[in-house]
């Protein structure tokens, strides 16, 4: 009997039909948006942007690599510090200096990768923790981007204000749809049906030839190269930086109950994750202390109870699946019987 | 010059016995059930809150003076021990597993949990535990060197503590059960030991250290409720410098990590932590078992 691959699902289709929907609505905001609302509009896009892009970066490093990281944040901060040197003292577009800034993170997180690999599992996590600090602790005591008390991205200054803005949310667009699509791609590929292979079983890959480390390493990257992206992003359209807020665990401490929520090891969960975040941070970030006390809470829940996450959740009950990675064989439709 | 030396060395091992006591239980949690337990500082702070809260009813100064912290902390034990056995069987035992993220995502959300709490609480003022002068009293030691009283009890019960778990994992039935399962949890269930309680004896043991320390952290310093973080990181380090599994190693890294600190803060005030952070990467390059390496990972 003749079988097919497939690799598609109908929730696939009709939800990449809806995504280009979005996308083009998304992009043609500025137009559309009432006169005082757009720019407000805008500005949490980019917010919004930055968390997702960010927390898509941990998934892949915990939820596919196996590396379950409590120091991301030294390479958003990275990210942003560059493209902000970048931008003051060398003259760099700004905008020109966030794919830059990202590419730093990437070249970054080599020298880090030394270090943070000779510890595993929960050690690991906190040794990346240490790293952050240092890392947040080094740029506090560089007095030629402000010390502790951080600067100003000056080098936006003779733009107009509602370029600027429309610039950065036009970037801030294409880099969510980039990263979405480059770990879609990616996870879709030979290399990661390697990575699933690693996750599941380190040693049974290994056996198969499967190169562990390089390709741990490679995730590390990659994951640094967007963390980088999302920081340059977001202090792009911040305008200023301080250590404390661009190394804050906080980033690295959202991104884990994001894509806990939403379901770890699916590139749907940072997506429900972040809505979900943004959607509560709405009605309750008034509740500050409150509201935080509760999104840990129901991370713990989450972990303790439903493993799988919103998204997880949904897909046993239905079978949905909007970014299928698996490769499944089906039977030809059935031929006539002799 | 000299005699500036052995100060900054002095407060450095001083400073090395608190840090010991943060590590300890970080460190046996770990050797028994390879659980890494982010919210380590929190708990710290948590129960030095507790300590707080406890001395303003018991009765006043009067009594007990300076002694009285430590009779509140007496109190505190109990209480500490029975929480960590519930938070073991209650919440951690159903984390633990080959995969790490459970056990982190859980003591992770624990952290962000006791912050926010402690915040509403207590406002993010910093506070201590009056210790009726104790913490500023010191003695002359020949060679001009001056030793704080209070310091120099905190490291002496940072000593005790960690014979005192050397000799709990060597010499007890108990001690014998947290090798057993650490070795191979499934033969020591065979073997009649029901792992989940051992590990939340092991838990409870803990905690005990955890009320400990957070108790003299108190007295010694001020606490605020973001504080934790710090103080795990300070652990983790002390832990990975004196490598895993061993509890004198432990105790050394913590010296370790203390003197390298005070060396660091006498150079510059902004860079003693840091000096600490890259002494700890140091040795991850160099020694990634660590000093005194005996359970591996």
């Amino acid at each position: 009997m003749a079988v097919r691959l497939k690799r598609s699902t109908r929730a696939s289709r009709v939800g990449l039909l809806a995504g280009l929907l979005l996308l083009a609505a998304a992009a043609t905001l500025p137009a559309w948006a009432p006169e005082g609302a757009a720019s407000s509009w805008m500005h949490q896009f980019v917010e919004v942007a930055c968390y997702l892009i960010f927390a898509m970066m941990w998934n892949l490093l915990a939820g596919y690599g196996g590396m379950v990281s409590i120091g991301q944040q030294a390479f958003f901060g990275f990210g942003g510090y560059v493209m902000l040197v970048l931008g003051n003292l060398a003259g760099v577009n700004p905008f020109l200096a966030v794919p830059l800034g990202a590419l730093a993170a990437a070249v970054f997180a080599l020298p880090v990768s030394y270090l943070a690999f000779r510890l595993q599992g929960g050690y690991f996590a906190i040794g990346t923790w240490v790293i952050a600090e240092v890392v947040r602790l080094s740029f506090a005591n560089l007095t030629v981007v402000g010390g502790g008390s951080g600067t100003s991205l000056t080098a936006l200054r003779g733009i107009e204000k509602a370029t600027r803005e429309n610039a950065t949310y036009g970037m801030a667009l294409a880099c969510v749809v980039a990263s979405i699509a480059l770990v879609y791609v990616f996870l879709r590929s030979k290399r990661g049906l390697a990575l699933l292979a690693i996750r599941d079983n380190e040693v049974a890959a290994e056996s198969q030839g499967i190169d562990v480390r390089g390709m741990k390493l490679a995730v590390y990257v990659v994951a640094a190269f967007g963390c980088g992206l999302a920081g340059a992003l977001y202090f792009l359209g911040n305008l200023r930086i301080s250590p404390d807020a661009a190394f804050s665990v906080n980033w690295t401490a959202f991104a884990i109950f994001m894509v806990v929520i939403g379901g770890i090891g699916r590139i749907e969960g940072p997506i429900v994750g972040v809505l979900v975040f943004w959607a509560s941070s709405r009605f309750f970030s008034d509740y500050g202390t409150w509201y935080l006390l509760g999104l840990g809470l129901l991370a713990i829940v989450v972990t303790i109870f439903f493993k799988q996450g919103l998204w997880g959740w949904l897909q046993q009950r239905h079978g949905l699946s909007l970014f299928p990675t698996q490769r499944r064989l089906d039977p030809e439709e059935p031929h006539a019987q002799h | 010059m000299l005699e500036a030396v052995s100060q900054v060395i002095v407060q450095g091992l001083l400073l090395g016995g608190l840090y010991a006591l943060f590590a300890l239980g970080q460190s046996l949690m770990f050797g028994v059930m390879r659980l890494t337990n982010t919210a380590q500082g929190d708990f710290i702070v948590l129960s030095a809150f507790a300590a707080i809260s406890l001395m303003a009813i018991l009765p006043g100064p009067a009594i007990a003076g300076a002694w009285l912290p430590f009779l509140g902390l007496a109190l505190l034990l109990p209480v500490a021990f029975g929480f960590g056995y519930l938070l073991q069987r209650v919440v951690l035992n159903g984390t633990l597993g080959r995969d790490p993220l459970p056990s982190l995502v859980v003591t992770f959300g624990l952290s962000i949990v006791i912050q926010n709490l402690l915040l509403q609480v207590y406002s993010a003022d910093p506070r201590s535990i009056d210790t009726a002068g104790l913490n500023t009293r010191s003695v002359e030691l020949p060679g001009g060197l001056a030793v704080g009283v209070l310091p120099a009890i905190v490291l002496a019960l940072a000593v005790v503590a960690t014979a005192g778990l050397q000799l709990l994992f060597e010499r007890t039935r108990l001690g014998r059960a947290f090798r057993a399962v650490s070795d191979d949890r499934e033969i020591a269930e065979i073997m009649g030991l029901d792992a989940r309680k051992v590990y939340a004896l092991a838990t409870a043991t803990a905690f005990l250290l955890i009320a400990v320390a957070g108790v003299l952290q108190a007295m010694r310093t001020t606490v605020a409720p973001s504080d934790g973080p710090l103080l795990l990181l300070f652990a983790f380090e002390a832990v990975i410098i004196g490598g895993m599994g061993s509890f004198w190693g432990t105790l050394v890294g913590a010296l370790l990590l203390g003197v390298t600190q005070q060396v660091g803060f006498r150079i510059d005030p902004g860079w003693g932590i840091w000096a600490g952070h890259i002494a700890f990467l140091g040795v991850l390059v160099v020694r990634p078992q660590g000093l005194f390496p005996k359970t591996r990972g």
